[in-house]
């Protein structure tokens, strides 16, 4: 594995996240992440268009016509997502109606579409498909933390198994109400994004 | 007065911006100012109002089973719902493409003042998303306008106030880490628990 190669999958895992540092695809990250396993098929599906639709622009990248190319990534983009939409609902049709319209919202998630445009309408098919797997495993990073965070604390389970007993079924846990609630998701990106600019200073934006 | 209700839930209740983070990625990037984040909420508003109904008609007469009938008795069993998605984002994309188009002819002045945004919108998964909720609610043609105006009303008051908020903070001490997008989703938690006293509200 070369330099090049390394720095194009390792960075969007920490300092070029898309989330906490490129600011891209907030919408599903926070409603999703109620429970850990509505974000590990969102983050699943998410990799999997992210890495396939770059894959997919990068080869066409030297052919779209510059004017009408946001409309020609939408339809790429629209088609892979469908495709992970049908395979859902016919081998996980209960999480599938619980992430109810965020598995449509794929389509307009910014990463999909940022990465595209920024990435693989300049890159060769390979590098494209390398990095659109990478931001799709940074997003998947942060998701999954932030979901393991939530469950824990708002529900006293983790996957469904519980791990501390709550007070209504008889336990000692008084679950946390707000990390169900949106204001609880904010908070926590927002700790995180502390702690990764607190960590690596070059980060913080001046004003 | 059903669809009054429907118009208050969807602007404050249901927001979409801090009740079900959608169009967040703007949100949090077009409010630094007021004054843009009036320009976005208004193309916002506009745009949700015209592409929430035509997505409707969509869904009643070409994509519902059974819709394509008129054509041929032969395609009465044809469900075109699966390529949903495709249909919904081409027609949005083709809305603000022709929207942006006819302000530009009929209306300079709004042009210069909404021109900027305008091509962010078919992006914007608020869009999106009222369209996607739309045919998850059965919602009619009536319905289904007054639910796209109230989604734009609620997106808009929401990224205003934030914008007024952020201009605000320019004279308070942020701890540097935290300084730009961490205090930005801070505020939002914050306005999202604001919004929350709606929540018990019944219609």
């Amino acid at each position: 594995m070369n330099k090049d190669t390394k720095e194009i999958l390792v960075g969007p895992l920490l300092l070029k996240n898309p989330i906490t540092y490129q600011v891209l695809g907030i919408c599903s990250a926070l409603a999703v992440t109620t429970q850990l396993k509505t974000a590990l098929v969102m983050s699943l599906a998410l990799t999997a268009v992210t890495t396939f639709s770059n894959l997919a622009i990068s080869l066409v990248r030297n052919r779209i016509p510059g004017s009408i190319r946001v409309i020609t990534q939408l339809a790429i983009i629209a088609a892979l997502v469908i495709a992970a939409d049908q395979v859902m609902q016919a081998y996980l049709f209960d999480v599938s109606k619980q992430l109810s319209v965020f598995v449509g919202l794929i389509i307009t998630n910014c990463i999909v579409m940022g990465r595209a445009e920024a990435y693989a309408m300049a890159n060769p098919p390979l590098k494209s498909a390398l990095d659109g797997f990478a931001n799709g495993a940074g997003y998947s990073l942060i998701l999954i933390s932030v979901a393991v965070v939530r469950e824990t604390f708002g529900s006293g389970k983790l996957l469904g198994y519980e791990l501390a007993p709550t007070v209504t079924n008889g336990g000692w846990y008084v679950p946390n109400g707000l990390m169900i609630l949106s204001p609880g998701a904010f908070f926590l990106i927002a700790i995180f994004i502390w702690v990764q600019r607190s960590i690596s200073k070059s980060m913080q934006e001046k004003e | 007065m059903h669809l009054f209700n429907i118009f208050l839930k969807s602007a404050f209740i249901e927001n979409m911006a801090l009740a079900f983070f959608l169009g967040m990625c703007s949100f949090l990037a077009v409010s630094k100012k007021v004054e843009t984040a009036i320009g976005l909420g208004a193309a916002v508003i506009f745009v949700l109002f015209i592409t929430t109904p035509l997505n409707n008609l969509i869904l009643q007469h070409v994509l519902a089973p059974g819709a394509l009938g008129w054509i041929s008795p032969k395609l009465e069993t044809v469900d075109l719902t699966f390529i949903g998605f495709i249909a919904y984002i081409a027609t949005i994309a083709a809305m603000t493409q022709i929207v942006e188009m006819a302000i530009d002819r009929y209306s300079p002045a709004l042009y210069t003042a909404l021109g900027v945004f305008l091509p962010l919108i078919a992006v914007n998964c608020a869009i999106l998303g009222a369209s996607l909720f739309m045919v998850q609610r059965e919602y009619n043609l009536a319905e289904s306008t007054v639910y796209g105006l109230g989604a734009g009303v609620g997106w808009a008051l929401a990224i205003i106030a934030l914008a007024a908020i952020r201009e605000r903070m320019k004279y308070s001490n942020v701890p540097p880490a935290l300084r730009g997008l961490g205090i930005t989703f801070m505020v939002s938690g914050l306005m999202a628990m604001g919004f929350m006293i709606f929540a018990g509200i019944q219609l």
